[in-house]
């Protein structure tokens, strides 16, 4: 896999700015200028130490505030493979930003400080991992050389997140656990030389040897049409190409396939990519497909393989996670738009409140308001087709939007 | 079997377009002439093809643009058969509407926004396409896909909408518009990477060249034009340099580099200790130069 999108989380005070620091430093991709700005920054300030979060907290009311308040995107690369890490904020109020920055996560490390162990926070970066189906989770116990570098330490909070880990709504997640000093350097990018007891990986080892198959699961294969592309000239007269990104799995020439939701069926005649075609794709291409048979198809229908059909229904149950100060609230009409197409939703009822504390739900409650997760039923004006977000994560999920102020209000996953 | 597998980043920028096409009525691609824009110009081609490329160009021209970087403009919309619109600072400056900075540090770039936002308002854009990345800047690192804008191009901050899996939302009101970046995920190794393994044609002042410059505050400024400004005391020197960043000619200094082909600046890149817009003077008025800009329209 040539790209890696990993989401972080964490408070002001668990060393997540020095672990990313660190990495960046430690990778070399913190260059001259930048580390300057940082350096004087830090002086000035009057730290005894790099501040590294002055390289990732952008915004002014952020440095103002010296925390993370929005999701921050960093970069960096070693020959074998090109990083994106999300970073969000770790309170409780910033909820939505950490399921913002985990949407389109294939892995996510979560950060322990060894001293204090499993917290609250910790549950709920955890809650949201398992909510979000991120299937490789690295369990950074970090400040290692705060306590003594004990493996009994370690071995503790260990336990604690594998009991944690069996309550999870996902058990296919592989979670790793590494200890590190990100301060001192330890077991982040290069190997701890006080942790003899630790025979893993360190973190950019671990990260290295990731596979797409390792961060990914295999689905049907969806291929929502985003729109249709009719060049309008000689050459390409009679030129009827599907342009999308293909979801789940690969697509090749010959493949029978049913067009949702008029159910025609057809046969996949060419792939094309730019001016070439090919016999097949695979799953994250945007590809232009044409068919055998000239069926009406447009924008917000979808081809899927012949008999491996979706569920189309008007009525569905969902997980929200509730991202806009005006609270959720039922019998109020909302845009659902899923994937490429836009319907129109009216939330019958709110069923529950789910704790993001793994101490489970709060029934029917009158409202979900910002940064609360809930389950809801929504009746929608059109059938939808979908899969489950369990079977199929692009299909699976939703957003909310405001009519009135066009926010993007919520995002669903689809039970 | 002849199978395809797209990256990641291009398969993304290529999504992105097409949502742009579905999702509004009048896009149109700003383009400066660099090598994100021209990169941008190419994902576009990609996304659309075998059908032409189905928005304008729009050239916001500071007047100081470097005379390669208009002419390279000029051909390649030419070749690719899309229409080009032009629109100048200096009508602005002219007519009195925007002031023209004086002194050592004088730049146009600033004065762009006057002239973009009048554009949008002319030709009714609700989308504008650019190529700024997240990595270049750490306000931009906060930056949306989509970024709304109010009337006056503003950009808030607090009030972005969350961007959750490929979900785009690009639902506005009458007079407001998006901003739209493609590629903000990708980094600059990963254009020069791209353009070399495209083989896209980029302006000659992106390879190393003969220049009359001048040294201030540790960064090279050419001495070929009277657009920058120069003390007497500034002594003139020819130096072996390449232009890492193209902007406003005002604004962008020059690298000491031999590289000469797109090869060698990927080499170079890839083991630069200096950011590319440790380059842009635009950036060294204060930390939170770039959020205030923006704040203010600017793209």
């Amino acid at each position: 896999m040539d790209i890696l999108k990993i989401a972080t989380a964490g408070s002001v005070d668990d060393g997540k700015s020095t672990l990313i620091g660190r990495i960046l430093y430690d990778t070399k991709s913190l260059t001259e200028d930048k580390l300057e700005a940082i350096e004087q920054k830090s002086k000035q300030r009057g730290f005894d130490y790099l501040d590294f979060s002055l390289a990732t907290d952008g915004l002014i009311a952020e440095r103002e505030q010296g925390i993370t308040i929005d999701v921050a995107h960093i970069y960096f690369s070693t020959p074998k493979k090109s990083y994106i890490i999300a970073d969000t904020p770790g309170h409780i109020e910033y909820t939505r930003n950490m399921v913002t920055g985990a949407s389109n996560a294939q892995a996510s490390i979560v950060l322990i400080d060894a001293r204090k162990g499993v917290i609250e926070q910790t549950y709920r970066h955890f809650f949201i991992n398992s909510l979000l189906r991120i299937k490789e989770v690295v369990i950074a116990v970090n400040k290692m050389d705060l306590v003594d570098y004990s493996e009994e330490k370690f071995n503790e909070i260990k336990a604690e997140i594998e009991y944690l880990s069996g309550k999870s709504s996902y058990q296919k997640q592989h979670v790793t656990f590494i200890p590190l000093s990100a301060l001192k350097g330890d077991n982040v990018v290069d190997a701890s030389e006080n942790m003899d007891w630790y025979k893993g990986d360190t973190l950019l080892q671990h990260l290295e040897n990731l596979t797409l198959d390792d961060v990914e699961e295999v689905s049907k294969v969806r291929f929502p049409i985003q729109t249709v592309i009719r060049p309008k000239t000689e050459e390409y007269h009679d030129f009827r190409g599907y342009a999308g990104k293909i979801y789940g799995g690969d697509l090749t020439v010959g493949d029978a396939i049913t067009v949702l939701p008029s159910k025609t069926t057809s046969k996949i005649k060419d792939i094309h990519f730019f001016d070439k075609s090919y016999e097949s794709a695979t799953r994250g291409s945007s590809v232009t497909i044409t068919l055998e048979d000239n069926i009406n198809v447009s924008r917000g229908d979808m081809l899927v393989k012949y008999e491996e059909e979706p569920s189309i229904e008007k009525q569905i149950s969902a997980t929200i996670c509730w991202m806009d100060k005006t609270p959720l609230s039922s019998n109020t009409k909302y845009v659902l738009k899923h994937g490429v197409n836009d319907v129109q939703a009216k939330v019958t009822e709110i069923s529950s409140i789910i704790n993001t504390d793994f101490s489970g739900k709060e029934e029917n409650p009158s409202a979900i308001v910002l940064n609360q997760i809930g389950e809801i039923e929504l009746k929608l004006s059109k059938p939808l087709f979908f899969d489950s977000y369990q079977t199929n994560k692009a299909t699976g999920t939703f957003i909310l939007i405001d009519p009135k102020t066009n926010a993007t209000s919520g995002v669903g996953f689809i039970q | 079997m002849n199978t395809i597998q797209v990256n990641a980043l291009e398969s993304e920028a290529i999504y992105i377009f097409r949502e742009v096409v579905a999702q509004f009525e009048k896009p149109v691609l700003l383009f400066s002439g660099g090598k994100d824009s021209i990169t941008l110009v190419r994902l576009a081609q990609k996304a659309f093809y075998p059908a032409k490329i189905p928005f304008p160009l729009l050239h916001v021209d500071t007047g100081h643009n470097f005379p390669e970087t208009v002419e390279f403009r000029d051909r390649l919309t030419k070749e690719l058969g899309v229409e080009l619109i032009v629109r100048n600072v200096q009508d602005n400056i002219d007519s009195g509407k925007v002031k023209e900075e004086s002194g050592r540090y004088a730049s146009r770039n600033m004065l762009q926004t006057e002239t973009l936002l009048d554009a949008i308002e002319e030709f009714g854009f609700d989308a504008c396409i650019g190529g700024a990345r997240r990595d270049e800047e750490k306000a931009r690192a906060k930056e949306r896909i989509f970024s709304v804008r109010d009337d006056f191009g503003q950009w808030d901050e607090k009030t972005q909408r969350p961007e959750v899996f490929d979900i785009l939302n690009g639902r506005i009101e009458l007079g407001q518009n998006v901003r739209v970046f493609p590629i903000s995920n990708w980094t600059e190794l990963d254009v020069w990477s791209y353009i070399k393994q495209e083989d896209i044609e980029i302006p000659s002042i992106y390879f190393a060249h003969k220049r009359a410059t001048f040294l201030r505050d540790g960064l090279i400024w050419s001495a070929e034009d009277t657009v920058v400004f120069r003390e007497e005391d500034e002594v003139v020197e020819e130096r072996i340099v390449r232009f890492r960043t193209v902007g406003d000619m005002s604004c962008t200094a020059a690298v000491l580099s031999t590289a000469s082909d797109v090869s060698t600046i990927v080499d170079e890149i890839r083991v630069s200790p200096i950011s590319e817009r440790g380059a842009r003077i635009d950036d060294k008025r204060s930390e939170a130069a770039m959020e205030k800009r923006k704040q203010q329209g600017y793209f």
